[in-house]
């Protein structure tokens, strides 16, 4: 039978004692204050693994690179053109690959076991997922402004001006947080962070090609423009372009929106129920 | 200790499955408050899942429990505000460092800025973690982060701790940092329900155990009563040439009782009640021949705490039934 023998650099028995004995309960905090705690760590999340933003901004930034100089002579007659009529779809790319993020850095602190600890707090339980949307509404604002500035560099010129690309921009991040949640039930599902990675970008890519985002829809044969026009990332992208463009399309905005409002009000309770009970 | 002392857990006939699998079946448990209780079993007896009932992280399908006064169920918000939970994996955020971790924990428990920040540096001072605060806790040493994982839990001193298998994965002085701290919680008051899978670790902490199989309660008492239920320990010999080790088994049992073929394919062992009993059967091994190499007479293991509670072996052990001498 062994003793614990003390050793150097160990906990210091004495001031372990001290310090559990030092602690009065304090009351418990309010939601909004538990909900921007959770906001802070999702900061500084974005802080320490500063590679997330870098894996969700290359793809979109090739895209814009490859589809402007390649492909955009023969699709639009000139690079600067096809610019013209790409970027505000790249912008909603560029954001909606963010939103598959969310799924990934849920299932990530499932698989790491920080997810019982969260639940086994005196806290509102929907904080942890609400506060999360701050530290992810920081990588949708990055993600599109990379997209935009390098429009801006590029050539591109919004005719609405900076007001017009800011309502875009803020347009896609709100239509974010709403796809967010689908991604959100993703991640709480599956068994790895992997798993909602690929899963995530399987529907999310050809949901992004088959829109208008690359071309438009009116060379497509029947069927394929059809759904193209239902798309709501067809949508997302008019109205992206409209308000960018400086002719804001009041239809296509409150489609965005009512899309966006919908998925939430489905998929955030699912995610709230899942997240209490797995 | 008395029998009336006031219960920190009392569970009745807790009960979840899982699918098809009911991974705890009917679990009774009266811990009392103020004790340092061990939950003993095998990987997949059921600990981790009746730990997670009673943190309310999961609801009983059937049965019912109380913890410090409150049902998990109906008031799992009080259970919450009064117990902590240091789970199986590290429930720490990897991706932040050690001090955030903790004023982060702070913040969600009430504390102002300031005052968590204080928190966290006087525990990871307290912890022999402060070095290594700005770290983040993915570089941590294993030992670290189960250091920082028990200092998350005690950010407010909690009523109840859930120790899940502290200490499993652990070197051996890592192991004895985290019984130190284990002793020195008990020992300012707050009620410990230790999770673990050795009985060395029970025996060292625990006032009280229950031994937990197949999702059922099958065996509780003190350390000492645990261990006299089984005998004082168990010989283990190694012989010189495994192949003659049926018959080595056979001669065995007819001294000492009941043999086990352990996984080195040399040698066995035999739970075994007293000293000269034991020295015994090596004689008589010697005696007829066998070429002894090496015997011992140890502490039970859980192992043979099983064997000898349930006539059967832990699964997570490698052998199967057919292995055993019969």
């Amino acid at each position: 039978m062994s003793t614990a023998t003390p050793a150097t650099g160990t906990a210091d028995t004495l001031a372990v004692r001290r310090a559990i004995a030092s602690t009065a309960r304090p009351p418990r905090p309010g939601r909004l204050s538990t909900a921007l705690t959770f906001g802070w760590r999702g900061m500084l999340k974005v802080k320490h693994v500063p590679e997330q933003l870098l894996d969700v901004t290359v793809t979109p930034v090739m895209f814009v690179l490859m589809f402007t100089y390649l492909f955009g002579g023969a699709i639009a007659g000139s690079t600067a053109a096809y610019l013209q009529y790409i970027l505000p779809g790249m912008l909603v790319m560029s954001v909606l690959f963010t939103t598959v993020y969310s799924g990934v850095s849920l299932n990530t602190d499932l698989t790491k076991g920080v997810v019982d600890r969260f639940r086994s707090l005196p806290i509102w339980r929907p904080a942890p997922l609400l506060g999360s949307l701050l530290g992810d509404s920081v990588r949708y604002v990055v993600a599109g402004t990379v997209i935009i500035v390098l429009g801006l560099v590029l050539g591109y010129r919004p005719e609405g001006g900076a007001p017009g690309a800011l309502a875009a921009l803020a347009l896609v991040v709100v239509f974010s947080f709403g796809l967010s949640w689908v991604f959100s039930v993703l991640g709480l599902l599956m068994r790895s962070p992997n798993a909602v990675m690929n899963a995530g970008f399987m529907a999310i890519f050809p949901l992004t090609f088959l829109s208008n985002v690359f071309v438009d829809p009116s060379t497509l044969p029947g069927p394929l423009a059809a759904f193209v026009d239902v798309n709501p990332i067809s949508i997302l992208a008019t109205a992206s372009r409209s308000l960018m463009s400086g002719a804001p399309d009041a239809g296509a905005i409150t489609i965005s929106l009512v899309v966006a409002a919908a998925l939430a009000l489905v998929f955030l309770p699912l995610t709230t129920r899942l997240y209490r009970s797995r | 200790m008395t029998a009336h002392a006031p219960l920190a857990i009392e569970a009745t006939a807790l009960a979840r499955s899982f699918g098809s699998t009911r991974a705890v079946d009917g679990v009774d448990l009266a811990v009392p408050a103020g004790a340092i209780y061990g939950v003993l079993g095998p990987n997949g007896a059921g600990k981790t899942t009746t730990i997670r009932m009673l943190a309310t992280l999961i609801e009983p399908d059937s049965g019912s429990a109380r913890v410090l006064g409150h049902d998990i169920v109906t008031e799992s918000d009080a259970v919450r505000g009064l117990v902590s939970l240091t789970g199986q994996l590290a429930s720490v955020d990897e991706e932040l460092t050690g001090r955030e971790n903790l004023v982060l924990l702070g913040r969600l428990l009430g504390l102002g800025r300031s005052a968590a920040r204080t928190r966290a540096d006087e525990l990871l001072e307290a912890f022999g973690i402060a070095e290594a605060s700005g770290r983040l806790v993915k570089n941590f040493s294993g030992g670290m982060r189960r250091r920082l994982d028990i200092a998350a839990s005690i950010v407010v001193t909690p009523e109840l701790m859930f120790l899940d298998e502290p200490t499993t994965g652990l070197d051996p002085r890592s192991r004895n940092q985290v019984w130190e701290i284990a002793r020195a919680l008990a020992a300012e008051g707050t009620t410990i329900l230790l999770c673990t899978q050795y009985l060395e670790e029970a025996d060292q902490l625990a006032d009280g155990i229950a031994v937990i199989d197949r999702g059922r309660v099958i065996a509780e008492g003190t350390p000492g009563q645990l261990k006299a239920s089984v005998g004082t320990g168990a010989l283990h010999v190694r012989l010189l040439d495994a192949g003659c080790r049926v018959d080595a088994a056979r001669l065995l049992e007819g001294v000492v009782g009941p043999v086990v073929l352990e996984p080195d394919p040399a040698a066995l062992s035999a739970s075994c009640s007293d000293a000269d009993r034991a020295a015994t059967g090596v004689a008589e091994l010697s005696r007829a021949g066998f070429g002894i190499a090496e015997f011992s007479l140890a502490q039970p293991s859980l192992d043979e705490v099983f064997l000898a509670l349930t006539g059967h072996l832990t699964e997570e052990s490698d052998r199967t039934p057919e292995e055993q001498a019969s």
